[in-house]
């Protein structure tokens, strides 16, 4: 049982770091399709980088650099020369598909170190939930961490609310001061640096080799978690523990022999991002007060 | 510090040259790659863009290559064009290829080839079916089309592999995830030039592309409904205030380039597998997208597009067989090219000047 | 050093402008304007749109750069390069369209604009101390979606009067306010100058330029045209300077031959709710319109107008009974079916709206006249019709109401405002309906259009034909309206002759919520 929700929240940690990655430059108005993309380059990165230097730590580093300087791509043509963002997005995930995939060639068969788990004294005690919660990895509890701070972050702070206000309205934010590019350009790093660290999280601690286009989708996920989650932070957490028990029930499924052809229970991933997707529109038919307003457009700066 | 001034009059002859300059500096940019990675740059570049035109049997392959890219590729003109961002067409091209698969084993040594005329049909059905799913999503609950006609194709892949290795495996196979060989009336035969022969892989199904561009560009361009199509892709309002129907152009571009992507499906698999198998589709669903925008939006753009895009892929395979570079390469080139061509739409916009910030 | 400041105690002259020159590519929208504003003062920028009036104010907010020329603050030049600068001078500046964030409440919209930290407590009171005191009252924890234009508007001039401006620019501020919400706004104005705080107001009102304003400086096509005293000179000179000639009056009609009038329009208790958060709801909308009246429908924007339009267009469809033309029931009909009945209608947005504007002209006039090519043919043959078919339509609209088209075929987008409006009036027009139903017909359209556009509805309503105009502006209802309702938070107040109601009436129907 401890080991089963172990599981699934190691399993939650990628999208859920790509999520709120993804959720910070979209409340600043940027639909970021890249963040498959964004993860494979954090992956592949992270790898390279442990396997020159032996040292699983590089690989949290390197992985989340990679994710910031691929977003720099994105965000030059869809920032800076207006470009549309869902095409752009799309064309940094086949983009990146076919750097990694030329770049981890050579990492081919080989495995890494995983991160080492961390203990929490006196809450690594703690009977049940210390084994659970306070026995792992860094980039767990930073992933944690992370949605607490970027809640607050949003709510509270000057720049949280600037940077809302500009997802809600390019054109006012502007016309009281603010650099509305250079704030997404900002952002749409953040969301970068998440993705790339989410990506690395997989060879670190999940599946510790390469294989071409390992995410499986996983960015994708992280894209529907943001809608599912209604931009905030907290019930993105609850959706990427949804997310990572769905994950592993078909791991379960096949070492309890269920009935069922392994095919059906790899499905439900996908098959479930549609249902919430659904489930999500039905609810918020009338308008969502968190949908940033300038959520995909572009901001023309006459001067 | 560079300045965007609006462009009131519209540059015609941009809409040609923007590609040919988008497919020349990815050239270059690719130049760089091979010469970061340390392969030989010309003899690579040679390889990758020329290799394919260098005997007539690998001209026929790169027709072969792009026929899927250009009847899937056409289909999502359509999309588009209304705005409509279907990016699942893998997912509709294996389940219309399977759809179509699966009523041809229904006939088993049958040679009729009525069966393949059937097969279009469930084909474009299948595919149909597959792209409607977000089509009836976006209508009823508002529900954003890219993931779900992306997750469908995830979906697809899953559902097409539990086919071939459970119901339809072919208990001849050897324990191989296929099914067993389509009836002949189910095949697409190659092009047999008297005098010549066969070149390289040619078939019949290429022939469809001539008949498939012309009539989408006459459904656009001289029709009602490719007329609504346009208006609701470029002003949704103005769709609205005109009186046409949001949910049936939705319905209709998604289920039709789903469709399309299901004819793709069938004429690959009639002519060139002659089975079915876990792995129907080599990402042409996806390359597709890139050949719509190369191809501008326009149906015989689409035919150049997909031959460029077709003879790059070739002459990746060239490229990896003789210097070993991975063929995954033309991913990084059809994602530079969209970058660039989206580049060139923002140049076809703006008047762009330099200025010194004061 | 200390002759200098002197200097500046003494000096009158808080701002001003010296040849400022501004072009956007080939367009040259400020050129050369010089431009005085002494402490105290309420000046007045006057002008049409496109005269270059926002340019300027922009640059004085350090939105904009000059490519020549130079600003003095207190006689000394600034180079204002970004709006921070801008309130750091002591520049504050309330935009029409408003520069506010719906989705954030009004504490965090003030917190963002202030380059001071405050923590949201501190604010608040500070806030409720200057709605207090200048009597914006304000609700400092609501979500700005929520608020009226009016409070809005207050929201804006808050924020401004937090950072103690020493000149406060005002871009048409009155647009969109009730009569009764102006005279407030002209109060708190008024004591702001007597504290010693500048106004730059601008504005193309001319009565009102005359209350507030004691200098107005008028603008054409970028340039200066003359400085004066509002005291010395007539609305009727001010116009003619704005213009650039004189300008021609209306022929009203008309004499009103009350014989066998025939309704045209029954609305019965029209209701639909608001389809998202930022909509309003329709309330038990009721109209009566017989054939040869003009119905005018006064109002605030964002009152229901839009959604009014839309019902009755057949945008949104509802209940069959609510809405019946010529005594048949249309309610549930499209828009497309209501024009195959003679009806035809000019939505407020004319952009991507009324029009697409990457679309040509022909393709814009197929846009409304698809229906009406190869109709009696089989139905194959409809749907083989194309914007090629509207080619000599559009032609003929273009002659007829003097579109000023750059080329013969050319894009929505390359109009001017004023000839777009043209080209869709026109359009819909030149089918000869028997009702129409125009929403905001001269917003933002240049006098000379305006006045063309107004005399081309009152020839319509001389044909015997049936007419609803929506409309912010007051002048333009009374002027050309038979009947009169206003429409208020998704009601629609009762119908009286024109006869029958004053424009303060009508005022205070525009501010009840």
């Amino acid at each position: 049982m401890e080991n089963l929700l172990i599981t699934i929240l190691l399993t939650s940690i990628p999208i859920l770091l790509a999520g709120t990655g993804e959720l910070i430059s979209e409340k600043s108005g940027i639909l970021n399709l890249g963040v498959e993309g964004m993860m494979l380059t954090g992956a592949v990165s992270a790898l390279g980088s442990v396997l020159i230097l032996g040292n699983p730590y590089a690989g949290i580093f390197f992985g989340a650099l990679a994710g910031i300087l691929i977003s720099f791509i994105f965000s030059f043509f869809t920032i800076s020369l207006m470009t549309n963002q869902v095409a752009t997005g799309l064309g940094l995930t086949i983009f990146a598909t076919g750097l990694t995939g030329l770049i981890g060639e050579p990492f081919v068969g080989k495995t890494i170190p995983s991160l080492p788990k961390i203990e929490i004294i006196f809450f690594s005690e703690i009977p049940f939930l210390g084994a659970i919660f306070f026995k792992q990895d860094i980039l767990f509890y930073i992933a944690i961490s992370m949605i607490v701070l970027v809640h607050f972050f949003l709510i509270k702070s000057r720049f949280g609310i600037v940077l809302r206000a500009v997802g809600d309205n390019h054109e006012s934010a502007h016309s009281i001061g603010y650099p509305v590019k250079k704030i997404r350009w900002i952002c749409t790093a953040f969301g970068g640096m998440c993705a790339g660290m989410g990506g690395a999280y997989i060879p670190l601690v999940l599946t510790p080799h390469w294989s071409e286009g390992m995410t499986a989708g996983k960015g994708w996920i992280a894209l529907a978690l943001v809608v599912f989650a209604s931009w905030l932070p907290f019930r993105l957490l609850l959706g990427a523990l949804i997310f990572g028990g769905i994950t592993i029930l078909q791991f379960v499924g096949q070492a309890r022999g269920w009935p069922f052809p392994s095919q059906f229970l790899n499905m439900l991933p996908y098959l479930v991002t549609i249902i919430a997707l659904s489930l999500i529109s039905i609810k918020t038919r009338a308008g969502n007060i968190y949908v940033p307003s300038c959520l995909g457009k572009s901001f023309f700066e006459n001067n | 510090m560079f300045i965007f001034t609006p462009r009131q009059i519209e540059n015609n002859n941009w809409v040609i040259i923007s590609p040919l300059i988008s497919v020349i500096f990815t050239i270059i940019i690719g130049a760089f790659i091979f010469k970061i990675l340390n392969y030989p740059v010309l003899e690579s570049l040679y390889q990758v863009f020329v290799s394919p035109f260098s005997r007539p049997d690998r001209i026929a392959d790169i027709f072969v290559k792009a026929c899927p890219l250009i009847i899937i590729g056409i289909g999502l003109i359509f999309c588009f064009r209304a705005n409509i961002w279907n990016i699942g067409a893998e997912g509709q091209f294996i389940f219309g290829t399977l759809c179509a698969g699966s009523f041809a084993l229904l006939f088993p040594d049958n040679e009729n080839k009525f069966i393949l005329v059937l097969m279009f049909f469930v084909g474009f059905l299948g595919g149909a079916i597959w792209g409607s799913i977000p089509a009836i999503l976006k209508i009823k609950l508002n529900v954003n089309e890219i993931l779900v006609s992306l997750m469908l194709v995830y979906i697809a892949m899953l559902f097409i592999d539990y086919i071939v290795r459970g119901p339809l495996r072919d208990p001849m196979s050897f324990g191989f995830p296929l099914s067993k060989p389509y009836p002949d009336g189910a095949i697409i035969s190659k092009i047999h030039f008297p005098g010549i022969g066969f070149l390289g892989q040619l078939h019949y199904g290429i022939l469809s592309i001539f008949v498939l561009a012309p009539l989408a560009w006459f459904l656009i361009n001289r029709t009602l409904p490719g007329f609504q199509i346009k208006v609701f892709g470029s002003a949704p309002k103005a769709s609205n205030f005109a009186g046409f129907n949001k949910n049936k152009i939705t319905f209709v571009v998604l289920a039709l380039s789903g469709g399309m992507a299901g004819i793709a499906g069938v004429i690959e698999v009639s002519a060139n597998m002659g089975k079915l198998q876990p792995e129907v589709s080599f990402g042409y669903g996806f390359t597709a997208i890139i050949v719509a925008f190369l191809g501008r939006l326009n149906p015989y753009g689409v035919i150049f597009a997909g031959v460029i895009i077709a003879t790059a892929k070739l002459g990746a395979d060239n490229a990896q067989m003789i210097l070993g570079i991975p063929k995954v390469v033309t991913g990084i080139f059809e994602g530079v090219l969209l970058f660039f061509l989206l580049a060139g739409e923002t140049i076809q916009n703006y008047k762009i000047s330099f200025k010194r910030k004061t | 050093m200390l002759l200098h400041i002197m200097v500046n105690l003494n000096s009158k002259i808080l701002l001003k402008a010296n040849n400022i020159t501004k072009k956007f590519g080939n367009f040259v929208a400020n050129n050369s304007i010089d431009l005085e504003i002494k402490k105290g003062e309420i000046h007045a920028l006057l002008g049409e749109n496109g005269a270059g009036k926002s340019t300027l104010v922009k640059m004085f907010y350090g939105l904009l750069l000059p490519d020549e020329g130079e600003i003095f603050l207190n006689e000394k030049a600034v180079s204002i390069t970004n709006p921070k600068l801008a309130r750091y001078f002591g520049i504050g500046m309330v935009f029409q369209h408003f520069s506010l964030f719906p989705a954030l409440t009004v504490t965090e919209n003030i917190l963002i604009s202030l380059d001071k930290n405050f923590s949201k407590k501190e604010l608040e009171n500070k806030i409720s101390d200057i709605s207090k005191k200048w009597g914006l009252s304000i609700k400092p924890s609501k979500k700005v979606n929520e608020l009226s234009v009016g409070e809005q508007q207050r929201v804006e001039i808050i924020r401004c009067l937090l950072q103690n401006p020493k000149i406060l620019i005002m871009d048409e501020p009155t647009s969109v306010l009730s009569p009764q919400e102006i005279k407030n706004l002209f109060k708190v104005l008024k004591n702001l100058s007597n504290s010693g705080c500048s106004i730059l107001y601008i504005s193309h009102k001319l009565n009102e330029i005359k209350e507030i304003a004691k200098t107005v400086t008028i603008l054409k096509t970028g340039q200066v045209i003359d400085t004066l005293d509002t005291k010395n000179v007539s609305t009727k000179i001010l116009a003619e300077k704005m213009v650039g000639k004189k300008v021609v009056k209306l022929k009203t009609k008309r004499s009103f031959t009350k014989t066998k009038q025939k309704v045209a329009l029954l609305v019965n208790n029209l209701s639909r709710t608001k389809k998202n958060l930022f909509g309003v709801s329709l309330n038990n909308i009721n109209i009566f319109l017989n054939y040869g009246e003009i119905l005018g429908i006064a109002g605030i924007a964002g009152n229901g107008q839009v959604e009014l339009m839309e019902a009755l267009s057949g945008e949104t469809t509802g209940i069959k009974e609510e809405i019946m033309f010529e005594g048949k029931p249309i309610g549930d009909c499209k828009i497309d079916f209501r024009r195959r009945l003679g009806m035809e209608f000019v939505p407020e947005e004319r952009n991507n709206h009324a029009t697409v504007s990457d679309f040509k002209l022909n393709e814009n006039t197929f846009l409304t006249f698809f229906g009406r090519y190869n109709i009696n043919e089989s139905f194959i043959k409809k749907m083989m019709t194309s914007a090629n078919y509207s080619y000599e339509d559009s032609i003929e609209i273009i002659k007829k109401n003097d579109v000023r088209c750059p080329h013969e075929n050319p894009m929505a987008k390359q109009l001017s405002g004023g000839n777009l409006q043209k080209f869709i009036i026109g359009r819909s027009f030149q089918s000869n309906p028997k009702l129409v139903i125009i929403s905001q017909p001269t917003w933002g359209v240049d006098i000379g259009a305006a006045t063309s556009i107004r005399q081309q509805i009152i020839n319509l309503s001389q044909n015997q034909k049936a007419i609803i105009l929506i409309s912010q502006d007051l002048d333009e209802i009374f002027e050309l309206s038979d009947k009169i309702s206003v429409i208020s938070n998704g009601h629609l107040s009762k119908i009286k002759n024109k006869q029958n109601i004053s424009p303060t009436e009508v005022g205070l129907l525009m501010g009840k919520n």
